[in-house]
């Protein structure tokens, strides 16, 4: 069996699977029930300062778009950080805490950007018994036009000074919750480091309006006839956070500070594709939120089952494994050619491949041989784009296939050259560099 | 209370029996079901479903705008092509049509279900009274079409929309055809077939006229020297025989008249059936008369067919439906002689087949099945009435690939033409072709077409 304990920035847990910051860690009642179902870890729900607590509007929080048969595929919401009582909060969490000492607790925190206010509350929330902090600089909405959430992520220099202080008042490790609402996620993860931070956490959601009320003309969720946007997350945005959580993995600058994964992670594979990105961890919330805390027994399963298949051992020697192949464009080897190729046994011939290529593609897939409905590439016309691998409804049966160098590449009349050459060697790039003598 | 009392009788069940029995066999899937239906289209390039649907129906996209919430626009495309593509997602055996053709049976054996989307959007569209199409101004033009049935129908629709005035004589009481006289009572119920005529001839510019019938009433010379062009769509009025000693003694029916029968009693409860029922054939007919036979409260329904399973008619589908509600199916056997008593059936004699030299043969070894009552479902026959000179085809009206037949002017499609599957879409697409051929005849002023000579 594989060893899925966890151990990130100091802080141990079963597993690698944490909740996020988010309603499923709002109270000790969920937190609970999350630790029954299996979880490694929670964040607790945003804790903000000492006073009257927030409020949340008394309408939809939640919007989202769906796949075939409903399946849920991006959530959307309006909601802010917890509206309970500070100190009701901090009591639950030191009672859970002591009741489940083997599972990580974070506490999510979220106060007004002035030193006071970030000294004021780390000692109320270390006593708690607190694995750690997490800074939420990423919540897009609402917090944010009060000068916290994101609007403190947007600026690098805000994040390094706010580390900065929390790092100088506790001795618990801090993970500072990043923003995609930005250009380049680089910039706020060297900010984070600079401060000193322990380790980032990444995505926090996405500015979206999820959908129209086409009959009201107005955004969804609508609020008594307004929208606003909200923040994004479920499977929808997993792509865009693991290119964000790779790009800061693979940044000599902050190469090698821990990353929390956190964005539309659903099933273990999702995990596994956070992992060898460069996290020492996830952090889910939507599957839950879709499903119920048991999914994690699939996620844990899952992991486990395909370590065991690939004699990977320990989470250490799957994490990373991937940020060496994470390369620019620039880079590719534009002598790798590959053709895409139908297995007839499994084409059920619904057509899809055919007119993908045939209508915005490259022309290279039958629609008749021999007068008979059959898909078959054309190699002298195939670019090897795997838009019909993509397009194709059946699993496995459209494949890209790897021409061996020295074979014959039909489009272009070339053979495979067996050498790696890229872009910035490319006779036809202006700004190609000469090769060394 | 039900009665199994020999003879035929009515009131072999109580109410409520009737009413389950002859309640709508698949329901309309509703908006949950629909869209969960819908999901599994994979909106195929060039979609073999459509290529197998007699009237060319575009049902991937009919299915994407059901998926995205328009039923009604979805209406429209399948209307577009089929008219009658309420009742033909009703009868239509898609399991041998699209169905068939769809490209899930090879993913996993399991199609789109196409007919019962087909009657969703279309019920949708009919029910909110949602039309399509209104008419192109007057032409002046008249056509006569005979039958209003599934061709006569869709043939009389298409030449209304683009402008010509059209006299449909029906010899029956009511417009419909065999969608009203002849399809088992649970695949059409509340009335549909009624329904649906009033939503076809909504277009305007058709006017039916019932109780007269070709050949006795009218001949086709009267049509041709009083329209621009006649459409003959009036099906098939004859029953083949048995060619069985006995076939005359009471006791005996034609399954086609008692599946009508059945369709107009409004209360299910007074027609007669048997306790012992057998029906010779093997094809639509004898399966909707034997379940209907036996949905009326008959102790034991058996069907005898002359040939073996896989050359039968019937629908491997209709066949299953039979053997679920107790219908025993008996292959290889032909009547030889009905047994009476008192006057009265009282069982037939059956005689072995098999092939010999690939011709159909008896064996000469009989045996008698107990029956109260034998259906007659081995066919029906064109009878060529009033039509003069009009050349015939294997016993049906010859035409070409539009539907013109050897007479100027003159265009027929459905059942009493040769070509045809007998199936109610084939018999709406030959309608609907041959009103656009009359069409372009008629714009065109073109001389009249005499296709077959």
């Amino acid at each position: 069996m594989a060893d899925l304990r966890n151990n990130f920035v100091g802080i141990k847990s079963p597993n690698p699977f944490w909740l996020a910051s988010a309603p499923p860690t709002d109270k000790a009642y969920n937190v609970e029930r999350a630790f029954k179902a299996g979880w490694g870890g929670v964040v607790w729900k945003t804790l903000g300062e000492e006073g009257p607590p927030v409020v949340n509007v008394n309408g939809p929080r939640y919007g989202a778009i769906w796949g075939a048969d409903r399946r849920l595929l991006g959530l959307n919401n309006i909601e802010l950080i917890t509206d309970r009582d500070l100190y009701t909060n901090l009591r639950e969490m030191k009672q859970v805490k002591m009741n489940w000492p083997d599972r990580a607790l974070i506490a999510s925190i979220m106060v007004p950007c002035e030193e006071e206010s970030w000294k004021a509350i780390l000692p109320l929330v270390e006593e708690t018994g607190a694995d750690g902090i997490e800074l939420n600089f990423g919540c897009p909405h609402g917090m944010s036009e009060r000068g916290m959430g994101a609007a403190v992520g947007q600026v690098p220099e805000y994040i390094e000074m706010v580390v900065r202080w929390c790092k100088q008042y506790t001795r618990m490790p801090v993970i500072t919750k990043l923003t995609p609402n930005i250009t380049d996620i680089r910039k706020p993860a060297r900010a984070a480091k600079s401060g000193g931070t322990d380790a980032v956490s990444l995505i926090n959601t996405i500015n979206s309006i999820v959908s129209v009320d086409l009959d009201n003309f107005a955004p969804n969720p609508t609020v008594g006839g307004k929208g606003t946007h909200g923040g994004y997350c479920g499977p929808a945005v997993k792509p865009i956070a693991l290119n964000m959580v790779a790009e800061i993995a693979r940044d000599p600058e902050t190469y090698g500070l821990p990353i929390s994964g956190i964005g539309g992670v659903t099933t273990w594979r999702d995990a596994a594709e956070f992992l060898v990105l460069g996290a020492g961890n996830v952090q889910v919330c939507t599957a839950a939120m879709t499903y119920g805390f048991k999914i994690v027994q699939e996620m844990i399963t899952g992991l486990s089952s395909w370590m065991d298949a690939k004699g990977h051992r320990t989470l250490d020697d799957i994490c990373g494994r991937a940020v060496p192949n994470v390369t620019d464009w620039q880079y590719l080897n534009l002598n790798y050619i590959a053709k895409a190729h139908i297995d007839q046994d499994a084409c059920i011939k619904c057509g899809r491949c055919h007119i993908a290529c045939e209508d915005t593609s490259h022309q290279a897939i039958t629609q008749f041989v021999d007068g008979v409905r059959h898909f078959e590439v054309m190699e002298d016309e195939c670019v090897g784009c795997n838009l019909c691998v993509n397009v194709c409804p059946v699993e496995n049966c459209i494949t890209m296939v790897g021409l061996e160098p020295g074979t014959l590449d039909q489009r272009t009349g070339k053979t495979v050259d067996p050498n790696y050459a890229n872009w910035t060697t490319h006779p036809n790039n202006p700004m190609a560099r000469q090769a060394a003598e | 209370m039900g009665t199994t009392q020999s003879g035929i009788h009515r009131g072999r069940l109580t109410p409520a029996e009737y009413e389950t029995n002859f309640s709508d066999l698949h329901p309309r899937l509703d908006d949950h079901e629909a869209l969960v239906a819908a999901d599994r289209c994979y909106f195929c390039h060039d979609a073999p479903c459509m290529t197998a649907c007699p009237t060319s129906i575009d049902i991937p996209l009919f299915i994407r705008q059901i998926s995205t919430g328009n039923p009604v626009g979805s209406a429209k495309t399948i209307f577009d092509q089929n008219i009658l593509g309420g009742m033909c997602a009703r009868v239509c055996p898609t399991e041998t049509l699209c169905e068939q053709a769809c490209v899930r049976n090879t993913a996993e054996h399991r199609p789109v279900e196409i007919g019962r989307l087909q009657r969703y959007a279309t019920d949708v569209a009919i029910t909110e009274n949602q039309h399509f199409y209104e008419r192109a101004a007057r032409t002046g033009k008249a056509i006569a079409v005979v039958g209003a049935g599934p061709a006569g129908l869709a043939c009389a629709h298409r030449l209304a929309v683009e402008g010509h005035d059209v006299v449909i004589f029906e010899a029956r009481e009511k417009a419909g055809g065999l969608n009203e006289y002849g399809i088992a009572t649970y695949k059409a119920v509340d009335d549909f077939a009624q329904r649906e005529v009033d939503y076809v001839l909504a277009i305007g510019g058709i006017e039916v006229k019932n109780g007269l019938k070709l050949g006795r009433d009218f001949t086709l010379a009267d049509l041709t020297a009083n329209f621009d062009a006649v459409f003959l769509g009036m099906g098939l009025g004859g029953v083949n025989a048995l060619g069985a000693e006995g076939e005359n003694l009471p006791g005996v029916y034609d399954a086609v008249d008692f599946i009508a029968e059945l369709r107009q009693a409004a209360d299910k409860a007074t027609v007669p059936v048997g306790r012992r029922v057998v029906v010779i054939g093997g094809g639509m007919t004898a399966i909707d008369a034997a379940v209907q036979a036996k949905l009326l409260g008959a102790e034991e329904v058996t069907i005898c067919y002359r040939r073996g399973k896989e050359h039968m008619n019937a629908s491997p589908f209709e066949q299953d439906l039979a053997a679920s509600k107790g219908v025993m199916i008996r292959h290889w056997l032909r009547p030889k002689r009905v047994i009476a008593r008192d006057g009265q059936v009282a069982g037939i004699e059956m005689e072995y087949t098999e092939l010999q030299d690939g011709r159909l043969a008896g064996t000469g070894e009989t045996g008698v099945l107990t029956a109260d009552q034998i259906f007659k479902a081995i066919g029906q026959t064109f009878e060529a009435a009033g039509l003069g000179a009009l050349a015939l085809s294997g016993n049906r009206i010859a035409i070409d690939s539009e539907g013109r037949t050897s007479v100027a002017n003159v265009w027929a499609g459905g059942d009493c033409v040769k070509a045809g599957e007998d199936l109610t879409v084939t018999s709406v697409a030959q309608g609907r072709d041959a009103a656009d051929s009359i069409n372009r005849m008629l714009a065109a002023g073109a001389q009249p077409a005499s296709a077959v000579a």
